[in-house]
């Protein structure tokens, strides 16, 4: 990936915004983006949303937001890739601009989960599974997810709770954040005795869906001004793969070959390796896809990615950090705007404006997002752009 | 304008309070509730195999004779005891609930007759969601207070419903209390002034032939119970320029433990304060009665001159919140009727199969 750079930032809260409807949700991380860029125009707005049109009865999201927004005449259209979908947005925008097709784009997150109650919801992220095989028998996101964590356990002889350094880690970084939806931290105590939700995985094994919009405008860093408001971060590497949809269909399912793929090009395409990250953005919508991430990228052998949630490897002070404003779990999961809110995340940590959450001098950051369990992977690595020749 | 600053003006709608014409208050109270008690536990065994968090300890749940209006009745025959006033005195008989016996036919009538109130009299049932009641409450202040009649009465009641296994099964209970509204030179209580906090906020509502209430799941707290039993609180506090110190006693709507409490506090209310009227972890959220019930048991530890607040709250949504003062007429009324801690005190347990059984939730054709 070549000459991208990440020139504004916006975001929202994630919370439940009753009172706040979908378009101005988007528009309040755009105009935020904007003000961040010192009045850079987008020429393209790529919306990454996964149920708008289930859960608000709204598609056709590229257009609606751009006429909102009032981009006159823009291209603009929505991309959905699952809970990947705000990260694909994002690799779709990074293209486009590397392409020369496009000078500035705006890249937004948006979903509005709270338009609908939670079985209805459930009901609509589930059809990011392979549905006549899955949703239609009942399968939801959770009961993968679960049912990964149970075949986890058993495989490789994981004690209790073992899982649950990671949503800990998650609760405690959130603290740090103003616009987490959880700014707690949570005591083991509490994890232990927590409600279950689909066995083995309880309350705070799973993130928390909910509201919120994040965007960030991208462009050429030769069409800013030599003296820019903030620090650029580059996009030095960027990937997308798939692996099966079905679970079922694979043939080893705790592996998340996509996961591992897209790391390694997105890695390969900046020139580093993945140990060469200062920190980790990864996608926690549940604990299992933590431990099972860290494998795939690297950071543990098969069956040891739990140990990392016990030993302080992935704290803020460790060796690789991840989730570092609270993650999905204690940010919030808002469906397809995950990946620009961990774009936006990851940039915060790059220009060090990460407050109390900063990681010391961090340059380089390693972002994946993931639709379904790693049924998608897209991972992109950002880069502090220090000076600018 | 966006949704957000329509919200935003609302909080900041000065009260304007609703003050009669001549004064008035409650010249009689009455509680009721029924004796059976369902533990919330025993909804959690047999749903969650027990790992169900228990918003309350249990709740009241009727009869298989019992329905709003024979309750109203009995709550309606303690408020009459302690007015003692002659029934035909009373020409208006009012009933707040959201579960009327009858779609059509009014439940009032029923109660009206049964205590000899009828046929000089207004009657009508009330209903909006879990302040039916208050609403009543507050009409009565306005026919009692303009001068068309001597004594109203205004009574919430619910047996409420509750899905099997939904959330509101825990504490979805049945009671309430009448009140008759008189002259304030014979009130027990005077009410001083109410003032209402109204939005078009769907977070509860059971639609037409429908059975069972649906909600908007944690939507029913913060941008409907709390916005608008604190908004409604609030404005009190500065149209009548008092503060939560001012009063002894205050109770809120109460559908389950945890949000009066937490309304209580946003206020400013210490836990003494809202202790007395705080029925909900030993009877369940009796709805329209919910609030008042909790009055009940204030009126009946209350000494003259103890100022009280109560905010109700129903879904849909609104607050009513009304400040009284309670008079010396007070004393020796309490023992002329049943006292709401003996109605709690009443208790028979019931398991999840009898309680299935007297709420006629197994279809038998």
């Amino acid at each position: 990936m070549r000459d991208v750079v990440i020139a504004g930032i916006g975001q929202t809260p994630v919370a439940e915004h009753w009172e706040i409807s979908l378009r101005e949700l988007a528009f309040q991380a755009m105009e935020a983006a904007l003000d961040d860029a010192a009045g850079l125009r987008p020429s393209a707005l790529y919306v990454g949303n996964m149920l708008s049109a289930s859960l608000s009865h709204q598609a056709h999201l590229g257009t609606l937001l751009a006429d909102f927004a009032g981009f006159t005449s823009i291209e603009a259209a929505a991309i959905e890739a699952a809970g990947a979908s705000g990260a694909m947005a994002l690799r779709i925008g990074a293209m486009a601009v590397a392409s020369g097709q496009v000078d500035a784009v705006m890249v937004l997150g948006v979903e509005k989960l709270s338009d609908q109650v939670t079985g209805e919801v459930e009901a609509a992220l589930a059809m990011g599974t392979d549905t006549d095989y899955e949703a239609e028998q009942g399968m939801t996101g959770t009961a993968q997810a679960a049912m990964l964590a149970q075949r986890y356990l058993h495989e490789f002889e994981v004690p209790e709770h073992a899982l649950g350094g990671f949503p800990l880690t998650a609760h405690a970084n959130g603290a740090n954040n103003p616009n987490a939806m959880f700014q707690r931290a949570v005591k083991p105590e509490a994890y232990a005795k927590a409600g279950m939700v689909s066995a083995p995985l309880n309350m705070f094994d799973i993130a928390p869906n909910a509201d919120g919009a994040a965007a960030v405008l991208l462009t050429r860093p030769d069409l800013l001004p030599p003296k820019f408001a903030h620090p650029l971060v580059e996009i030095t590497g960027s990937s997308a793969v798939t692996d099966t949809l079905a679970l079922h269909d694979r043939p080893d399912p705790l592996a998340f070959n996509a996961a591992r793929l897209s790391i390694e090009r997105a890695c390969a395409d900046a020139g580093i390796m993945p140990g060469d990250a200062d920190f980790f953005e990864l996608f926690d919508a549940f604990s299992i896809y933590t431990a099972l991430s860290m494998e795939a990228a690297g950071f543990a052998e098969r069956g040891k990615g739990w140990e990392l949630a016990q030993n302080g490897f992935i704290q803020l002070d460790g060796e690789m950090p991840i989730a570092t404003l609270g993650g999905l779990k204690a940010r919030g999961f808002p469906g397809g705007a995950a990946g620009v809110y961990q774009t936006v995340e990851a940039a915060l940590q790059l220009r060090g404006q990460a407050g109390k959450g900063q990681i010391a001098g961090a340059k380089t950051a390693l972002v994946q997002s993931l639709g379904g369990p790693a049924s998608t992977a897209v991972t992109h690595v950002l880069t502090r752009l220090d000076e600018k020749s | 304008m966006t949704e957000s600053n329509q919200i935003h003006d609302h909080e900041h709608e000065t009260a304007r309070l609703l003050k009669p014409q001549n004064p008035v208050g409650i010249v009689g109270y009455g509680a009721y509730v029924p004796r059976y008690r369902l533990p919330a536990k025993e909804v959690s065994r047999v749903w969650t195999n027990g790992t169900g968090g228990l918003p309350i300890l249990e709740k009241s749940v009727p009869g298989s004779d019992e329905d709003v209006a024979t309750m109203s009745i009995e709550a309606a025959r303690n408020a009459l005891g302690r007015a003692q006033i002659a029934p035909t005195e009373i020409r208006a008989v009012w009933v707040g609930s959201e579960s009327h016996p009858y779609a059509v036919k009014p439940t009032s009538t029923i109660v009206a007759e049964a205590i000899g109130a009828v046929p000089s009299t207004q009657a009508a049932d009330w209903e909006f969601a879990c302040k039916a009641g208050t609403e009543a409450m507050v009409a009565a202040m306005g026919v009692v207070g303009s001068g068309m009649m001597g004594y109203a009465m205004a009574i919430g009641m619910d047996t409420a419903q509750g899905r099997p296994g939904d959330a509101l099964e825990y504490t979805a209970g049945a009671g309430g209390a009448a009140f008759i509204i008189g002259p304030a030179d014979k009130a027990l209580a005077e009410i001083e002034s109410t003032y209402s906090f109204v939005t078009d906020t769907p977070d509860f509502w059971r639609r037409a032939y429908q059975k069972y209430p649906e909600h908007g799941h944690r939507f029913t707290g913060e941008p409907a119970y709390f916005k608008h039993i604190t908004s409604a609180g609030e404005a009190m506090f500065e149209a009548t320029g008092t503060k939560a110190e001012d009063y002894k006693f205050a109770v809120f709507h109460q559908p389950n433990t945890k949000f009066p409490q937490r309304a209580g506090a946003m206020l400013g209310f210490t836990p003494e304060q809202i202790e007395t009227g705080l029925l909900v972890p030993r009877i369940g959220n009796t709805y329209s009665g919910a609030a008042i019930i909790g009055l009940t048991a204030i009126l009946d530890i209350a000494e003259p001159g103890d100022r009280i607040m109560l905010v109700s709250f129903g879904s849909g949504a609104g607050s009513d919140a009304m400040v009284l003062r309670v008079t010396d007429n007070i004393k020796g009324k309490p023992q002329l009727a049943t006292k709401t801690e003996d109605y709690i005190a009443r208790r028979t347990e019931i398991d999840y199969a009898e309680y299935v059984r007297m709420r006629g939730k197994l279809t038998m054709k």
